[in-house]
């Protein structure tokens, strides 16, 4: 197809604990289509984070194995030369904390020309300065004139998120990762960081990658999701579909432990996220928390399934899945 | 930022009142005073009485501390007993070779030291990392005068590369070429063994700031725009890292004094530190008094550097 | 009379500043702020960073100075540090925003539960143990785990330990500060629910503070909306999301995402004409200074600041 940008590839990325690899992200297959918003939703630990970074390649110590593929061209065994060309250039991502994302010794105008300076050799200093201001103007703050000489601790936190997002797309980057952009500010800074983000699709065409926590935000921004447990996908459709009628027991048990309307008790999930060194490595990650559901409904080496076009979903225990304080699902089972 | 500057030199005054009250109380507490090294031992109890008042020896300590600062205000610091002559006489000359090595052993800690703590920084955890760190602790547990004299046996006496004492060679016309080069050969060997002690406080600090500086977000973002490793360090990590550095300058100053004291000592050169040495073994007692008030001010001078420099520096505190 | 009755509350920080830093102006953190809580019910106190909710809760009980006001605590003044006695400060309790910093690294979970008994009731060791065990079993934690330290336990865990402490002495009313915000989704859950089954059985009063207006919905009877360290709307749950009438509680409720992506265009309709509103509105409410004015009745449960009129 030639509307996609990224592929990923039974990518898996490890980090080392006492002398051993344990992986993080674990056989992770997607893709990413231009002008496209990938929402990646998933609790601390799920590795959605580990994901973004091993797109980028910006762990410093970690193994990534499978394929990554930006426009054809495999991230994974690049040399650092060739990655550098690409980061900032082709890719770039947004941070999570505008408060320590910034240089706190260098004026946010030099922040910003560091990024044209290095993938566009023929702008000139005049023509840099010109970009930047032009950029502080596209990404909303007010007087870019000024702000170009401040530093970040004279600036509120949205307007820094606001800087960082001018830093990534300073050159049209065709590929755009987002990594938790507004779970640091206020709900009515982040209404208007996320519409930005919107605004800005619409303007570069880039594939942006959100990764977030918070349904909420990804119901409203996302074309796709996919949900992340325990270092895997588990569920991947597109937005509505996902919300309409979420399939794996992770994604439904999520949904009903966010407080919504009428709602008197919230749904808790059993037990805990495993941390990296007790995941479980064989069968459905998700067995452990869902213990009433036979062991025999789980696959032994679970696969994502189509259910329906662009449906995936991890595991075919969801078909035998119920909430247990939900008796008429119970006796019913799922359709 | 000029009002931090004020403010802080409002804290200063008071610092260095404080310090004249205490050299000035120390001074009153050791033995003799003004006349003792100056009269003839075989004058009358009257005589001296007369003597005494005449120099104001009798009045109020409050009098006399504002006489003695008076004195200082106008460069009037006494009269040294050994050298009969003016305190500050004794001292001048002495200064200017104290001044030249403390120049050179600054130049040598931050030749030094930065090259090491960058690397050592840089590459945390390497062979090359554990070397540099180890001499870090031996330069901690080595006093000064050992290390010094190790250096001036293998540098001075083996090797015969340096002169082993003085200031400056005998017969050299002052004002010369020549004169100033031999001046500054005497303060390369006791400036480096200085310089040596000194850069393993720098070097730890430079280290530790970098490996903290290496694993902040912002480095993060440096990479994700595309800069290459050498840039980042340049850039990003080196300049965060060694700004802080910057504000030890003025505390390096205090550490130079002790470091003075021992060195030109084991040198045998004729800086402030030998004559403070010196007037305490001939209980010149105008001389060290003056001298430890020289050495405070000194250290308040650089504390207030420090500070300032630190201000200029670091954005967070100029702005305010 | 009120169960806690805070009338015309104000927390003021100095500014210093000059060659002699003396105080130049004063942060006016929370700036006349008065409410009532009745026993039994969750009291929320919502506002963005900087509007003063969370010194309005550590100056109820006390972590910082009241500048003017009163605080009166089942009929007794307790506004001043000192008047604040034995008695107050078992009855109120405070849980914290950070279930990693606000538990003590170095101790073991029964010193960190035991702490507020030891403090106030003088029990054996044998006693003791038993009553930390008891209250770890109310929060669900295994009562196995009393020798084991904070890093130990998830955020989740953490934080129902620090419950467990602020319950200890069964205290009336616990201050809750962003109990909540620090935890994924999932223990958020548990903790609120957990919260909420507490509340019934030992009678509880919540004061919740919150920037999270989708959990202050879950879990309140009352809301009120703080900006700039001053209420903008007091009202029931229902008041405040069915009926809002100040333009900045519109901005806040229009703000929070839909979690439904049916809704997406009506939300984002909905937002672009709650931020035309505010700015052609602006004056109507807000003064000179950018803040609220007094609150107004506009019914006998919903308070709304409101430029008087006439």
């Amino acid at each position: 197809m030639s509307n996609e940008l990224l592929k990923i590839k039974n990518l898996k990325t490890s980090f080392r604990i006492d002398d051993e690899y344990y992986a993080a992200v674990d056989d992770v297959t997607l893709t990413l289509n231009k002008n496209e918003i990938l929402g990646i939703v998933g609790e601390s630990g799920s590795g959605k984070s580990a994901l973004a970074f091993s797109i980028m390649r910006l762990h410093t110590r970690a193994k990534i194995e499978g394929e990554i593929s930006l426009n054809n061209q495999n991230i994974v065994k690049m040399p650092k030369s060739k990655l550098n060309k690409i980061r900032g250039d082709e890719m770039a991502m947004i941070f999570q904390d505008p408060l320590t994302a910034l240089n706190p010794l260098m004026p946010i105008g030099r922040q910003i020309e560091e990024n044209l300076f290095l993938h566009n050799k023929k702008l000139g200093q005049q023509g840099r300065k010109k970009r930047t201001i032009e950029l502080l103007n596209l990404v909303g703050i007010p007087r870019p004139e000024r702000v170009y000489e401040q530093f970040p601790h004279e600036l509120s936190g949205g307007m820094r998120q606001r800087v960082i997002i001018a830093i990534a797309i300073a050159n049209d980057p065709e590929l755009l990762i987002a990594d938790e952009p507004t779970t640091a500010l206020d709900v009515t800074i982040q209404a208007q960081i996320l519409d930005l983000i919107q605004e800005l699709k619409q303007k570069i065409h880039a594939g942006i990658i959100l990764i977030t926590h918070d349904l909420g935000v990804v119901a409203e921004m996302a074309d796709r999701v996919a949900v992340m447990y325990a270092g895997q996908i588990v569920e991947i459709a597109p937005v509505d579909k996902l919300f309409a009628n979420p399939l794996h027991p992770y994604t439904r048990s999520l949904l009903n432990s966010v407080p919504t309307e009428g709602q008197d008790r919230l749904h808790v999930i059993q037990g805990v996220v495993p941390t990296l060194k007790n995941l479980p490595r064989t069968g459905c990650r998700f067995a452990e928390r869902i213990p009433w559901v036979d062991a025999s409904h789980h696959e032994e080496n679970p696969d994502l399934h189509e259910v329906e076009p662009g449906h995936f979903v991890r595991c075919t225990c969801y078909k035998h899945f119920y909430f247990p304080d939900n008796k008429e699902e119970q006796e019913n089972g799922v359709s | 930022m000029w009002k931090f500057i004020v403010r802080r030199l409002l804290i200063t005054f008071p610092q260095i009142v404080f310090l004249s009250v205490l050299v000035f109380i120390m001074a009153q507490l050791m033995p003799g005073d003004a006349l003792t090294g100056l009269i003839d031992p075989t004058i009358t109890q009257e005589a001296l009485e007369i003597q005494r008042e005449r120099l104001g020896l009798n009045n109020p300590w409050y009098i006399q501390y504002a006489d003695w600062v008076t004195g200082l205000v106008q460069g009037d610091l006494g009269q040294s007993y050994r050298f009969k002559t003016d305190v500050t006489a004794v001292i001048s000359e002495r200064l200017n070779n104290t001044v030249l090595l403390s120049v050179v052993a600054l130049v040598f800690t931050y030749l030094i030291a930065i090259p090491l703590g960058l690397i050592s920084g840089r590459y945390n955890d390497s062979p090359l990392d554990s070397a540099i760190t180890g001499y870090t602790y031996l330069g901690f547990a080595t006093p000064i005068f050992i290390f010094a004299l190790v250096i001036l046996w293998i540098f001075g006496y083996q090797l015969g590369w340096f002169p082993t004492s003085g200031s400056v060679a005998p017969g050299m016309q002052p004002g010369t070429m020549e004169y100033y080069l031999s001046k500054l050969n005497h303060s390369l060997l006791p400036g480096i063994s200085i310089a040596l002690i000194s850069v393993v406080g720098t070097v730890q600090y430079l280290r530790s700031e970098i490996v903290d500086t290496k694993q902040k977000d912002f480095i993060i973002t440096a990479r994700a725009k595309g800069a290459s490793e050498n840039r980042v360090y340049n850039r990003h990590i080196f300049r965060n890292s060694v700004l802080p550095i910057a504000a030890f300058f003025g505390w390096e100053i205090t550490s130079l004094i002790t470091g003075t004291v021992f060195v030109e000592r084991i040198f045998g050169y004729p800086g402030m530190g030998l004559l403070f040495l010196e007037s305490i073994g001939q209980r010149d007692f105008s001389v060290v008094t003056a001298l430890t008030l020289l050495f405070g001010i000194a250290s308040i001078l650089g504390a207030l550097l420090s500070d300032i420099i630190l201000g200029m520096v670091d954005p967070r505190i100029r702005i305010k | 009379m009120a169960f806690l009755d805070v009338k015309d509350l104000q927390v003021y920080f100095p500014i210093k500043g000059g060659i002699l830093n003396r105080t130049v102006d004063h942060i006016r953190a929370v700036d006349g702020v008065s409410f009532e809580l009745e026993q039994g019910k969750t009291y929320g106190l919502v506002g963005e960073s900087g509007s003063g909710k969370s010194t309005t809760g550590r100056a109820i009980i006390g972590l910082e100075d009241v500048t003017s006001g009163q605080v009166l605590f089942n009929g007794k003044d307790v506004t001043d540090k000192k008047a604040k006695t034995k008695d107050f400060r078992k009855d109120v309790q405070m849980i914290f925003q950070d279930p990693y910093s606000s538990l003590n690294p170095r101790k073991r979970v029964l010193d960190i539960v035991a702490e507020p008994l030891r403090n106030y009731e003088k029990l054996s060791k044998l006693e003791e143990r038993k009553r930390v065990q008891e209250l770890l079993d109310i929060v669900n934690v295994s009562s196995d785990s009393i020798f084991k330290y904070p890093h130990e336990f998830s955020g989740g865990q953490r934080q129902r330990i620090g419950i467990a402490r602020a319950i200890a002495l069964k205290p009336k009313l616990i201050i809750a500060d962003e109990p909540v915000s620090a935890l994924d989704v999932s223990v958020q859950a548990q903790v609120l629910n957990f919260l909420q089954e507490i509340q019934k059985e030992l009678n509880l009063t919540y004061l919740f503070i919150s920037h999270d207006l989708g959990v202050v919905k879950h879990m309140c009877d009352n809301i009120s909306i703080m900006y700039k360290g001053r209420y903008v709307e007091q009202g029931s749950t229902k008041d405040i999301f069915e009926n809002p009438q100040h333009i900045y509680t519109k901005r806040l409720i229009a703000a929070i995402p839909d979690i439904d992506p049916k809704n997406r265009e009506r939300q984002f309709k909905f937002r672009q004409e709650i931020a035309k509103e505010y700015r052609e509105s602006y004056d109507r409410y807000f003064d000179g200074n950018g803040l609220a004015f007094g609150l107004q009745s506009i019914s006998s449960t919903h308070k709304v600041a409101l430029p008087e009129k006439g």
